[in-house]
């Protein structure tokens, strides 16, 4: 699999730096209670400034997903469905996408990239 | 909106391969031709519209005063509403209202590209998108390409609907089915569904007889006050209702299955006062099979999830099914100019209307047609306008 590295801003650093501690942050509106992604400092659902951080499960389900034809390029590009709420881009690290269902178990789990930021991509559930 | 304003000059440019024309160039090449169609000259433009894909775009506020320089044109109304391939639909619908508004008489909306002289690839301009998009952290390091998000719709299409690749690959056997009339399309030979499943796979489900094609051209529409409209003696073509709308991904709430389109389309057809079984020619952004299928659903054609029933057995194919789609071959068969399908369909749109479209494809007595756009991309953030065109 092949990641860049992002660019990292103010508003979104504790996100990394809690990627790098194998930790996935999500950004909630304390307002409605939702957690939301990509984290931002306000509210996508009100607007509001009133929001938080809180650590996610790392559990999710396979919304969808997409894989190259070409065989020397193995990266699976998916949307997961956070169990907090939100479904957000990623990779799914697995042998064989071809295998892949839509509704299967995920956890997340931390790759590096060029820069040795981490980023969060996801791995089928021993459960599952 | 209807008998505000009226398309009185259309032009497709003939290229597909653009080695030896400049960007500026081929914005000036259907700028000409579309005015030469209404009879008009650039000396009679007041009305500008143009979206990103004019050259100098890069640097801010350069862009469209450079193409106005180069046409040489005095407009005293500009509008640059950047909307990728949906633009020109919208810009359509604004030329509208700026006329009525007296802001200006006679707009002129050009749009051309040149990616295959440039050997640029569609993911050269989406999937390096700048590190200062708000979303682009956390989205550009897992490398998807523009065929990943398309491909993640049908996926979620299959699994929610049943929708084989079957039904899929009639979409391009339909437009490949059109392109055989048209001298200019890129693919002209008919396929079948057999030969789309068994092209390579590009980014599973989507094969490579899925995706449209990449070229060069690009085209430009003249849209006047009624008053100048009646003098031309040209088919008097008024657009009657249009939509715009923006879907994004909502904080991580969204339906893959449910684009701009369900309110673009249901507010054109609201104004309208129609629905789509009113509809007889649609051009369609078909930047990919699946593209097609799900903006027929969202814009009302047939019931979610139906899509893929409702584009099996050549149904899109002019004088089989109820609804014609794309008869030029549309961006799978017969261009994409710039990555951008907008303006080139609403011309075949036109084409359908006034009964120039190829006798083959013509429907009869096209009295009413709808165009659609999606700008941006299916499967994450994009612009959707609609627009519903009649001849009266």
């Amino acid at each position: 699999m092949q990641l860049t590295s992002p660019h990292i801003t103010p508003e979104s650093a504790p996100f990394w730096e809690a990627a790098n501690q194998g930790q996935l942050l999500l950004r909630r509106c304390l307002d409605t209670g939702k957690a939301f992604f990509y984290p931002r400092d306000h509210s996508p659902f009100t607007g509001s400034a009133a929001t938080d951080w809180i650590v996610a499960s790392g559990n999710a389900s396979l919304y969808s997903f997409s894989y190259s034809g070409r065989a020397d390029d193995a990266c699976c590009i998916a949307y997961v469905t956070l169990d907090e709420g939100p479904t957000m881009l990623s990779a799914i690290q697995c042998v064989d996408p071809t295998r892949l269902r839509i509704g299967q178990r995920l956890k997340v789990t931390f790759a590096s990239t060029p820069s040795g930021q981490k980023v969060p991509v996801f791995e089928l559930s021993h459960s599952d | 909106m209807k008998g505000q304003a009226f398309i009185v000059g259309a032009y497709e440019h003939p290229t597909r391969h653009a080695v030896d024309r400049s960007l500026a160039q081929l914005h000036a090449d259907v700028a000409r031709g579309a005015l030469a169609d209404a009879g008009l000259n650039l000396s009679d433009v007041d009305g500008y519209f143009c979206a990103g894909d004019v050259p100098g775009w890069d640097a801010p506020g350069v862009g469209p005063f450079s193409m106005v320089e180069y046409l040489g044109i005095q407009p005293r109304y500009l509008e640059t509403t950047e909307s990728w391939g949906s633009s020109y639909l919208h810009h359509v619908a604004q030329a509208t209202r700026a006329i009525a508004d007296g802001r200006c008489t006679v707009a002129l909306i050009t749009q051309a590209g040149r990616p295959r002289a440039e050997r640029q690839r569609p993911d050269a301009s989406h999937r390096s998108q700048p590190q200062t998009a708000c979303e682009a952290p956390f989205e550009t390091p897992y490398g998807a390409a523009v065929t990943n998000l398309y491909a993640m719709c049908a996926m979620r299409h299959q699994y929610e609907h049943g929708t084989t690749a079957e039904q899929l690959a009639w979409i391009k056997v339909a437009a490949s089915h059109h392109a055989q009339h048209n001298r200019q399309a890129m693919l002209r030979t008919p396929v079948t569904v057999q030969e789309v499943l068994s092209s390579p796979l590009i980014a599973a489900p989507l094969r490579r007889l899925d995706c449209c094609v990449i070229s060069d051209g690009g085209g430009a529409l003249v849209v006047v006050h009624p008053s100048i409209a009646r003098a031309l003696k040209r088919p008097l073509i008024t657009p009657i209702g249009a939509g715009y709308s923006i879907s994004h991904l909502n904080g991580g709430y969204f339906d893959l299955l449910a684009s701009g389109a369900v309110k673009s389309g249901a507010d054109a057809f609201a104004e309208a006062g129609l629905t789509p079984a009113d509809i007889r020619y649609a051009s369609l952004y078909d930047s990919f099979t699946i593209t097609v299928l799900i903006q027929l659903e969202n814009l009302g054609f047939c019931a979610p999830g139906r899509g893929g029933a409702f584009v099996a057995d050549g149904q899109l194919i002019s004088g089989v099914g109820r609804l014609a789609v794309n008869t030029d071959g549309g961006g799978l068969c017969s261009n994409h100019p710039g990555h951008r399908g907008g303006m080139v369909r609403l011309i075949e749109a036109v084409r359908q209307l006034r009964g120039e479209a190829h006798p083959a494809v013509q429907r009869p007595d096209c009295a009413l047609a709808l165009a659609h756009g999606t700008g941006g991309l299916l499967g994450s953030r994009h612009g959707s306008a609609t627009l519903i065109l009649e001849r009266l």
